[in-house]
């Protein structure tokens, strides 16, 4: 068991020698406001670095001659690319796709909720839904297109179903897997202090599922966003799936990439907001990270 | 139970004899049996014994031998195979806030404040506290545990005495009559345990309850009890049941008492035994 066990009144404990000497024997600090000025552009330094290499990376693969230029836009190009299709189609697409994600996550993680905590609540019926949930969780979305369009037809609809389906069946398995771990002694403990059903539902187990509803909106928006682009193949008009899909049949490879990059980048921004969320909803567990 | 069952248990040596104070918690005959993959496996095996108003009594045998069922069966968790657990004359159904417990693993909740985790019993459909009141209790308790700095820390912050000791606060605040304690101060440190103890004694002092505690170091159960119950090896049976004549309130001279002394090296020996003959049915050591 990991807990961050210390006692807070042995961590403000008196220095062991006296402060004129703790003065000469301590390096001169810088100011603080430069210090905090330095940490926080250290820690941009820091974030920035992977990305700054990976742009390096790409312009060297272009500049090293292993593969044709024509094959690879370079950065800037890219990135202009970037500018130019905002002022065109760029923006619809973005809100089209971050759309279809928010919705089909929205409803997979409503009903993967109930559905994941009795499966983790009820030991016999895990048993045997089980390897149902398995079967289908294992099957690629993309695979079901063909008869999502029987179904559904090619409307925002089946769009919506592919993207539902991705994210119902990853919140299931964390919900359950979640519920299954909660330890019986808080249930106990409410008990003995009077608590009903209800109240042990609403007041012990509600606040143990909070993070485990948190981390399967988390991994299915992961998957959603994976998806994304096997739901727009489907006639879609918009969307940065079918902005990729476009480019391609045109080999407009440096749209592709903008599109990819998009993706890449949304996806990001929304697990982030996601984790600043967790961290105040559940700032009471113990984490390592 | 027909009134021949009435005479026999009186009858029993083991049971306390005086009349002084009421009974509060009587094991009748209690049976524990736990279904395995070999059969059904006998935990506990014809326990009965008295505890009276006011008494701290503790349970004291080898690790692994059903003391834990046997607070778990006050406490209501669990049901005797056969024999029963009367709470004042009735018999135990469920669990419920007249019975604070106290779990070795603590239990406090970790997503409540130290304050919500103490005031969690009292914001209950089942709480007798009245709304005004809960303010003034928490503050109470946590003011006799030393939490009061820690009001709205959650418990990530606690070390693991403080930990324990909102969990004691937790269950006081609900005024249960009994108090039952499964060996509560094991995973400290000696010099926390030593303190919890005499804490505990403390609180005990102000408020009287009817104490059940199941603990497997010796010094504890003597320097916290007034009787002990010494049990075998698998199943549990009642080996003997001794008085521990000394006087509250004991401070820690009290372990320099002669008798202390005296009695330690005879329920070691007891245990000692018990060790032996668990080691010699092969059974794991280890609950």
């Amino acid at each position: 068991m990991v807990y961050g066990t210390f006692d807070l009144l042995g961590a403000q404990a008196a220095p062991p020698f006296s402060s004129a000497l703790a003065h000469r024997l301590r390096p001169r600090r810088p100011d603080r406001a430069v210090m905090r000025a330095n940490s926080w552009a250290g820690r941009a330094a820091l974030v920035l670095a992977p990305w700054v290499l990976i742009v390096a990376i790409w312009y060297g693969v272009r500049a090293s001659g292993l593969v044709s230029p024509a094959l690879v836009p370079a950065p800037h190009d890219v990135a202009a690319k970037f500018v130019e299709l905002m002022r065109q189609r760029l923006a619809i697409d973005i809100l089209m796709s971050t759309q279809r994600v928010f919705v089909g996550v929205a409803l997979g993680v409503f009903f993967a909720v109930p559905v994941g905590f009795c499966l983790g609540w009820y030991k016999g019926l895990r048993s045997f839904i089980d390897p149902v949930i398995n079967f289908f969780r294992a099957l690629p979305p993309i695979a079901l297109i063909p008869l999502v369009i029987v179904y559904f037809g090619i409307g925002e609809i089946a769009k919506t179903v592919i993207l539902f389906y991705a994210s119902f069946f990853a919140g299931v398995i964390v919900m359950y897997e979640g519920i299954a771990q909660i330890s019986p002694i808080y249930i106990r403990v409410a008990r003995t202090l009077g608590a009903n059903d209800g109240e042990i539902f609403a007041k012990v187990i509600v606040p143990l599922t909070i993070p485990h509803i948190l981390t399967a909106v988390r991994v299915a928006l992961g998957v959603a966003w994976a998806t994304l682009v096997a739901s727009e193949l489907i006639a879609a008009q918009q969307g940065l799936g079918a902005l990729i899909q476009n480019a391609s049949s045109f080999f407009q490879l440096d749209i592709i990439y903008v599109g990819i990059i998009c993706i890449g980048f949304i996806a990001l921004a929304m697990d982030l907001a996601l984790r600043i969320a967790t961290r105040r909803l559940v700032a009471w567990q113990d984490r390592l990270a | 139970m027909n009134p021949g069952d009435a005479a026999r248990l009186y009858d029993e040596p083991h049971i306390n004899p005086s009349w002084a104070e009421p009974v509060r918690i009587r094991f009748e005959h209690v049976s524990v049996e736990f279904p395995t993959a070999a059969g059904p496996m006998k935990v506990i095996d014809d326990v009965s014994f008295e505890i009276q108003n006011g008494e701290f009594v503790s349970i004291i045998g080898p690790s692994g031998c059903g003391k834990t069922t046997l607070m778990n069966i006050v406490g209501g968790f669990v049901k005797p195979s056969g024999g029963q657990v009367l709470l004042d004359g009735r018999p135990v159904e469920a669990p419920g806030p007249d019975r604070g417990v106290i779990f070795q693993e603590y239990g406090v909740f970790p997503w409540l404040t130290v304050r919500q985790n103490i005031e969690f019993g009292l914001k209950l459909a089942a709480s007798r506290a009245p709304v005004g009141a809960r303010e003034e209790i928490v503050t109470r308790y946590m003011r006799l545990m030393g939490l009061t700095d820690f009001a709205d820390h959650f418990p990530k912050h606690l070390s693991g005495g403080m930990r324990q000791r909102l969990a004691i606060a937790r269950a006081y605040a609900v005024k249960p009559q009994f108090l039952l304690m499964d060996e509560p101060f094991g995973a400290l440190d000696a010099q926390t345990r030593s303190a919890m103890q005499d804490l505990l004694l403390e609180v005990l002092q102000s408020e009287g309850k009817t104490v059940l505690l199941i603990t497997h170091s010796v010094d504890e159960a003597i320097y916290l009890s007034t009787r002990i119950v010494v049990v075998t090896a698998r199943p549990a049976r009642i080996r003997t049941i001794i008085d521990v004549p000394l006087d509250y309130p004991r401070t820690p001279h009290t372990q320099e008492d002669p008798r202390f002394a005296t009695l330690r090296s005879e329920i070691r020996a007891l245990v000692m035994e018990e060790y032996a003959a668990q080691a010699r049915q092969g059974m794991r050591i280890g609950d």
